[in-house]
């Protein structure tokens, strides 16, 4: 008779001291492992809800200006500097890490319009409502030193932003011309001009960087190649945009802060239609800000909030606001992927998490690779309808949910409207016009 | 190019970046010097052998010795990875974007990547099963307990133990990890003990007939079927809870990853008890009468009961009908169980036969049947597809549940046999021992069936030989993934499917719409000034709006009537009329005498 039966060596299965871990033999055989189906959609469905309960994005506040916050600049190269320019012309730079401002000093007289770094990020350029350019150094000067601009060049008109070429060592204004300025020079190297209109803002090309845009006063956005005398493109919206900011890895895709409430994704090589329409805000959009990943984006609104979108989803996948924060003016997504940052009417900076319910400080890989289960997890039960209510609500201000429910009833209204025009008229008189379309006046080349 | 220490001065002791010195060789290859230890250094003969036979090997084969190179994979053999497979790869030709297409292809490979890299953890299983292989002459099955007892080493012949026991016969059930054990007597004894190490936790009578006792989802508390209610003890013995919603209670089983204690009473009562928020979650009445055989199907949770006519019907505590019923014999049923993979059904009937049923397929074809001389009062399968029969005092295992046998054919012998001192009660293979547990008339006996239970258990499934604090971990984890008592359907991954409507969805919507009624309507006339309109007006314009609206409603409702119609004409009984109209009717030739036929019956309207 030859016989076997299981039994098991204690040396193999129990710890010798109780300074080891427990021996965990693990099998993986599914019979072992019964209705994993059910148990993974519980599973989901808890790190659904884990995800709502630890979605405490607000990370801190960053006091000191004496006046609304009107501008960021992100520094090229550290994370941990951000620059502030204020209504009252006080620029303050930031180190985030420790919660402090490094250095304040008045820049200028009136609004401080825009800041942006040069390229390697030792110098950065200032422009204000007193028709002047200013040149700072990053470093903080010796101690009982003034701050004192390396350079100021006055412009000979009206400046409303500034932006920093990514490669060279140009930068361009936008005011009432858009003018490129070299860092060596005092005068403009060259003046685009298309109309009369302001330009509001401007932003260069991350990636073909001789391209940049303009929004302008008079509802359209503007087009320009630096190397060229003439301006390329312009297309015209209903309302004016507020803000532009270029996908930094879809480098022919930017984006628009509108008027309307609405942010507006546009290919450049396919200006007649916006690519996508994000709705959502309630109030006017006044900033938005790629992540440097490019499929994300914040947007600051007039409505007191700030919403985060997926680049191809018309719809923002988290909403940010507390109940002192006023009308947000700026946005900017950290360069590392992780931190957003607001500045808003009553004189705060404050700073988010970029991904609402991310733990920060240090993370085990045990507890990383927990994560990571959890995410696919959910990702991969997020159609299941329970787990899809609780992913998306939000709770949002009152002030809020009365604009949204005023804004459905109004775009209810007109729809009915329009489909009782429609059954009256005549057959094709009352076209189907896409959504897309309505907010694109024309294209003008 | 090594440096040579003075003469009379000791060689300085090798640094880290001697290792970087090289040395030219002359076949024009770098070869990084070692610092060697004194020992090596002094010794020439076999090291020398070593790096010559490195050169030769360098000079054959003109290639260096790659340390970096990956060691090969071994090929995994395809029914390792079909055991861990979870399906056939998503066809992505019905996938209309090439983006998604692209999608999926990509988490295919995934999968496939995954499901190998599980297939190759059997590498690291430390354990092989059991087996008993009989020698040349003779047959497994005429081994007796105490030669096997003998044979195999003295920590499994421990596992061979029996229990005289004075309070009539009794149940039995190990905990879901097998390390305990617990007995309940018909006559009131209940008894808790820690059966590998043979330590006691709780005795006690209550005084009371137990019917059933079933651990829950932790080895410190157990429930107890009795006289009246059940009643929940911990593990030393101290009364938890009395249920007295659970009444007259026959039967208990014991869900663990719902946390449900199914229990089966005397009235034909099928009821779900959540133990961990102790509600009731389900409670109807099954219309079987006396519920005697009740087993839970382990891969999906639906409990099987097996009736007196010889039917076995299985129920989720939240549909109150049963899910799928079975006819399994034509006399009235014995026993039944499902296997631990919850693949096959067993059931035994009064007519002496076993079936085993494919539970997945669920149809009425049995996959083997046993004929047996008299009819089998308890059947159990084990991990490892063993099947257990008793009739009586006799009890024969097989080594597999599909290659059918049984007493009454000569050809296919059991694996092993056991003749009992007294009538078998209960019995129960212990999960992950190679113990077949029986609790008889008078008594328990643990005996020893080599090859019956999985050798390698999962440590975060079940584990043996787990500490106190892996077992609060273990509960606390296990609670967290509650599945809520909605999901026990007959198809456990329904979840993780599509939810495309099936057929009968379809029919029963398009069914519906020659139901439907048109919607009230009420409509709010708008404020007019004074002068524009009098409630007269008002009304008749309310009525000019509804009569709108219902019109266009019944003319919507009609076009998709027609619709229905119009798609169901050429199949079914309409293209029978359709294509009879299409004969030729004969010509009917009349006569005058006609009149004096009875007259055709008028037609009646068709039914709907």
């Amino acid at each position: 008779m030859k016989v076997k039966m299981i039994s098991r060596n204690p040396d193999n299965y129990v710890r010798e001291t109780k300074l080891q871990h427990h021996k965990v033999p693990r099998n993986y055989d599914p019979a072992l492992h019964p209705m994993e189906g059910p148990r993974e959609y519980v599973r989901a469905l808890n790190a659904t809800k884990l995800d709502r309960v630890f979605a405490k994005p607000f990370v801190c506040n960053l006091s000191g200006h004496r006046d609304g916050v009107a501008c960021f600049g992100k520094h090229p190269k550290l994370l941990s500097t951000l620059a502030t320019g204020a209504y009252d012309g006080e620029v303050r730079i930031w180190d985030l890490a420790n919660r402090i401002s490094l250095r304040s000093f008045v820049a200028h007289d009136g609004f401080v319009r825009g800041i942006a770094y040069a390229r390697n990020g030792q110098r950065f350029f200032t422009v204000g409502d007193d028709k002047t350019i200013k040149v700072w150094n990053a470093e903080a000067p010796d101690v009982g030193e003034e701050e004192e601009p390396v350079n100021t060049i006055l412009s000979r008109h009206i400046l409303h932003g500034i932006s920093h070429n990514r490669k060279d060592n140009s930068f361009a204004t936008c005011g009432e011309v858009c003018a490129i300025w070299d860092e060596q020079h005092n005068d403009p190297i060259k003046t685009l001009k298309w109309g009369v209109d302001t330009l509001h803002t401007i932003s260069y090309n991350p990636v073909e960087t001789n391209v940049l845009a303009c929004c302008a006063s008079d509802r359209s956005i503007i087009l320009y190649d630096q190397r060229e005398a003439q301006p390329l493109r312009k297309v015209v919206l209903t309302m004016k945009s507020n803000k532009l900011a270029w996908n930094p890895m879809e480098a022919f895709n930017f984006t628009v802060a509108n008027e309307d409430c609405n942010l507006y994704s546009f290919d450049t090589r396919k200006l007649q239609t916006p690519l996508k329409v994000h709705f959502d805000h309630v109030s006017a959009v006044t900033d938005v800000d790629y992540a440097p990943t490019g499929k994300e984006f914040v947007s600051a609104s007039y409505d007191k909030t700030m919403r985060i979108y997926h680049a191809h989803q018309s719809h923002s996948r988290d909403i940010y606001h507390t109940k002192r924060m006023q009308h947000v003016v700026c946005v900017a997504w950290s360069l590392d992927n992780r931190y957003i940052f607001s500045g808003s009417d009553e004189m705060n900076v404050r700073m988010w998490k970029a991904n609402a319910s991310e733990k920060l400080g240090v993370i085990r890989p045990r507890e990383r690779t927990n994560f990571n289960y959890q995410e696919a997890l959910k990702e991969k039960y997020a159609a299941h309808p329970q787990i899809k209510r609780i992913a998306r609500h939000r709770q949002v201000p009152r002030h809020v949910m009365n604009a949204q429910r005023k804004m459905r009833m109004v775009k209810d209204k007109e729809l009915v409207k329009e489909a009782n025009v429609r059954k009256h008229s005549k057959k094709g008189k009352v076209p189907f016009v896409n959504e897309k379309q309505k907010h694109v006046l024309r294209e003008d080349i | 190019m090594t440096k040579t220490a003075p003469k009379g001065r000791k060689k300085p002791t090798g640094r880290y970046f001697d290792a970087a010195i090289t040395v030219k060789t002359e076949d024009g290859e770098a070869n990084p010097s070692k610092p060697k230890r004194r020992h090596q250094k002094s010794f020439t003969g076999d090291f020398l052998r070593m790096q010559s036979q490195d050169k030769n090997k360098a000079l054959h084969k003109n290639k260096r010795p790659n340390v970096t190179e990956k060691p090969k994979k071994q090929k995994i053999p395809q029914e390792v990875l079909d055991k861990y497979s979870r399906g056939d790869a998503v066809d992505s030709s019905g996938v209309k974007t090439r983006h998604f297409k692209e999608k999926q292809k990509r988490k295919e490979i995934y999968l496939d990547y995954a499901t190998e890299q599980a297939a190759r953890t059997e590498l690291l299983l430390q354990e092989t099963p059991g087996k008993l292989e009989a020698d040349e002459g003779e047959i497994t099955a005429e081994y007796r307990q105490s030669e096997i007892a003998a044979n195999v080493d003295l920590q499994s012949a421990a596992k061979h133990f029996s229990l005289k026991l004075d309070f009539g016969p009794y149940t039995m059930r190990y905990t879901k990890n097998g390390r305990h054990l617990l007995l309940g007597g018909r006559r009131g004894h209940v008894a808790a003990f820690d059966w590998i190490t043979k330590k006691l936790h709780c005795e006690f009578n209550v005084m009371e007939t137990v019917a059933d006792v079933q651990w829950l989802h932790v080895p410190t508390m157990y429930a107890v079927a009795q006289k009246e209610w059940v009643y929940f003890y911990d593990k030393k013995g101290t009364e938890l809870h009395c249920v007295k919603r659970l009444t007259r209670v026959n039967r208990m089983d014991f869900l663990p990853y719902h946390f449900l204690l199914a229990a089966g009473n005397s009235a034909g009562y099928a009821s779900w008890l959540d133990v961990s928020i102790g509600e009731l979650v389900g409670n109807f009445n099954t219309g079987l009468g006396d519920i005697r055989h009740m087993r839970h199907n382990p891969a999906n949770g639906v409990l099987c009961i097996g009736g007196g006519k010889g039917v076995v019907s299985m129920w989720s505590p939240k549909v109150r009908e049963p899910l799928a019923k079975l006819l399994c014999h034509p006399t009235a049923m014995t026993a039944l169980t499902v296997d631990p993979k919850g693949e096959h059904l067993v059931t035994a009937g009064l007519d002496r036969l076993v079936k085993v049923w494919d539970l997945r397929q669920l149809n009425d074809k049995p996959l083997a049947i046993f004929n047996l001389r008299l009819p089998a009062n308890e059947v159990e399968v084990s991990q490892r597809g063993m099947l257990a029969l008793s009739q009586g005092t006799y009890l024969e295992t097989y080594t597999d549940v599909l290659t059918s046998g049984g007493t009454g054919r000569r050809n296919k012998l059991p694996y092993l046999r056991q003749r009992c001192d007294a009538f078998v009660h209960g019995m129960r293979f212990c999960p992950y021992e190679d113990v077949l547990g029986i609790s008889t008339a008078n008594g328990f006996q643990s005996l020893l069936v080599p090859g019956c239970g999985e050798p390698n258990y999962d440590a975060l499934e079940d584990n043996p030989l787990e500490t106190s604090q892996q077992r609060r971990e273990h509960e606390v984890h296990a609670l967290l993934e509650k599945i809520p008592p909605e999901l026990i359907t007959l198809d456990p991954h329904e979840i993780t499917g599509v939810d495309a409507p099936t057929l009968q969805e379809k029919v029963d919507a398009k069914r519906q719409l020659f139901h439907l009624k048109p919607p009230r309507i009420n409509m709010n006339p708008r404020h007019k000034m004074k002068g524009r309109g009098g409630s007269a007006k008002a009304a008749r314009n309310k009525q000019i709006v509804k009569d709108l609206k219902r019109k266009e409603f019944i003319s919507e409702v009609r076009k998709a009537k027609k619709d229905i119609i119009a798609s169901h004409a050429g199949d079914g009984d309409n293209a029978q009329q359709t294509s009879g109209e299409k004969f030729i009717k004969p010509k009917v030739v009349r006569s005058v005498l006609d009149r004096f036929k009875p007259k055709p019956q008028k037609k009646q309207k068709p039914t709907k």
